[in-house]
């Protein structure tokens, strides 16, 4: 049954509006793909109604971790969970990255724009079994946004960063970090989460050098099991084009399939 | 001494149609059914009320097609769907198999549509009654829609009743002057039970861009903030009407839906709810069996319409 009622939050960390959850459920643990997300409660009793959307962090046999930062009412309520505390989670839910096959011992780019690097880290350390080598490509407003540089460092992920104010790292948005990137080596795949302007200018790039990529795409979501028709996002279908589901189809899509708005 | 109950008999009678127990999951809110296979047994719902459905597949109204507002959601989603063909072809073969009542919400640009809807249906099996959508908000200008007024729900109920083969329940809209008309139009022209009530037409602005938050500008707000309006227009209608009042609008336990039920309604719908909790019909389900145990109650029927006036 993917529901966990009452998983408990076994770690909380904090870096100023940013977070990190760890959640002992071992059986979405084990079932949970990079790219995949769960639906999380953040009250009870009607306010917020709705579940959020996270994408999943990380995985293992434990359980899950989450990265988020406070984004809304939602978000923020969530934000004070405490260590110990219960957490209802739905998942692990939608269709995730892909790897493909034949890109052993390349490099792969990941590139993060703010909390749309949350999903990358689980993907960074499955592309490192898989044989690829992740270059994570991490931008932000400024040095506060980029939170878990230090955490890919840790785990032997390169990282470079960009910050919109020139606080660190290269001076500018991460999509010119990126062309800069490819133009010096083209990677075997593009992934990517980030707001929609990134990911449209980043899907430019990709387009251009011929570098095949995917996209998690992000929404307001009514339930997270493709019942509310509400996440849509037009994409590139058999009958030409249509509006089609981020929580059931996605949320990662390929880079060719997406129309941008 | 007065003996307790061991087991609550949960089974409501629409009078076309017998239910497993009172509680149905409202259209647009549950998919086609299947899509919540992984959460819960279907066959312990009283029934499933489809996805609207258009002849064809359709577009729907671009995002934003949702917002949260306080204890409520606003959705212009716009009746994307994908038609009646592909709704017989992939999900009517395996809802056949489950053993629960399959209501299918029947939708329709004008009067022709919802004719040919009708008429595609009427050739397949394992459906029990139709739900006439006369009442979505978010799919002409401004919420129009035949709910509106007494002589267009009338019209299309009769046309519909004349020739479908199975019953049919009028869904109406609660965007009206007096919803006791409009349900009575639809009674006088033969509708088999009423459902109500559909979402409110509601909208939300964003401050910074000032821009109104969907794509549609309206939408229909539903959840637990319509809740008491929704508890009185039933209380309204099922006080006027012979018909059977199906009720919804904020259901999110088992407590909520005996509300609707002592106000009068013979069964009722589970909609928002089922987006927080997939599970929720059910869990609403098992609450209302509880309640029944601590009140010595035996048969679930024995609550619909006793509420005390005097």
């Amino acid at each position: 049954m993917p529901i966990e009622r009452h998983a408990c939050l076994s770690d909380v960390q904090i870096w100023g509006d940013h977070f990190h959850f760890v959640i002992e459920a071992p059986e979405m643990g084990r079932a949970a793909r990079p790219g995949q997300f769960v639906m999380v409660k953040v009250a009870d009793g009607g306010f917020p109604l709705l579940r959020r959307p996270l994408g999943i962090h990380n995985a293992n046999e434990a359980g899950l971790e989450l990265f988020f930062k406070i984004a809304g009412q939602g978000t923020e309520i969530l934000s004070r969970k405490k260590r110990g505390d219960r957490i209802d989670l739905i998942g692990p839910l939608g269709k995730g990255f892909t790897v493909p096959a034949e890109a052993k011992g390349k490099t792969a780019y990941l590139v993060g724009g703010g909390r749309g690097i949350a999903p990358l880290y689980f993907l960074a350390r499955e592309l490192q079994e898989a044989g690829l080598r992740p270059l994570v490509l991490y931008g932000g407003r400024c040095l506060t946004d980029i939170p878990l540089r230090e955490r890919f460092e840790a785990a032997g992920i390169d990282v470079l960063c960009s910050t919109d104010d020139g606080s660190f790292g290269f001076a500018g948005l991460v999509t010119e970090l990126a062309a800069i990137e490819i133009g010096r080596e083209k990677p075997a795949m593009i992934y990517a989460c980030g707001p929609d302007p990134m990911m449209k200018a980043l899907a430019a790039v990709a387009a251009e050098s011929g570098v095949p990529s995917e996209f998690s795409l992000e929404s307001v979501m009514g339930c997270g099991v493709g019942a509310c028709w509400g996440c849509v996002h037009r994409v590139k279908n058999e009958a030409g084009d249509g509006w089609v589901k981020i929580c059931e189809e996605g949320p990662v899509f390929p880079g060719e399939r997406i129309l941008w708005r | 001494m007065a003996v307790t109950p061991r087991t609550v008999d949960l089974g409501v009678d629409l009078g076309f149609l017998k239910l497993r127990n009172p509680v149905l999951t409202a259209s647009g809110t549950f998919g086609y059914g299947l899509e919540f296979e992984p959460y819960l047994d279907l066959a312990r719902l009283g029934g499933i009320v489809v996805k609207g459905l258009y002849y064809g597949p359709r577009e729907g109204n671009p995002p934003p097609r949702l917002v949260e507002t306080a204890s409520g959601l606003i959705n212009a989603i716009g009746l994307q769907g994908v038609g009646v063909e592909a709704f017989a072809r992939k999900a009517l073969p395996k809802l056949r198999k489950i053993d629960t009542a399959v209501i299918v919400n029947v939708c329709g640009a004008d009067d022709d549509e919802y004719a040919r809807v009708v008429e595609f249906l009427d050739r397949q099996e394992g459906i029990d009654a139709y739900e006439l959508n006369i009442s979505c908000p978010n799919v002409k200008k401004e919420g129009a829609c035949p709910a509106l007024s007494p002589r267009t729900t009338y019209d299309l109920v009769k046309r519909i009743k004349a020739q479908s083969r199975r019953p049919v329940i009028t869904k109406l809209s609660p965007n009206v002057t007096s919803i006791v008309e409009i349900a009575q139009a639809a009674e006088e022209a033969g509708a088999d039970a009423v459902a109500l009530v559909n979402t409110f037409l509601a909208m939300a602005v964003d401050l910074e861009t000032r821009r109104p938050k969907l794509g549609n500008v309206y939408g229909g707000l539903s959840g637990p903030a319509i809740k008491p309006i929704a508890l009185r227009m039933v209380h309204q209608v099922a006080s006027r009407l012979k018909v059977p009042v199906i009720g919804m609008g904020g259901i999110m336990i088992g407590t909520d839906a005996l509300e609707f039920l002592i106000a009068g309604a013979a069964a009722v719908e589970v909609g928002t709810a089922s987006f927080v909790d997939p599970d929720a019909a059910v869990r609403i389900v098992a609450g209302i069996e509880r309640w029944c145990l601590d009140h010595m109650v035996a048969a679930v029927r024995e609550v619909i319409g006793t509420l005390k006036t005097s």
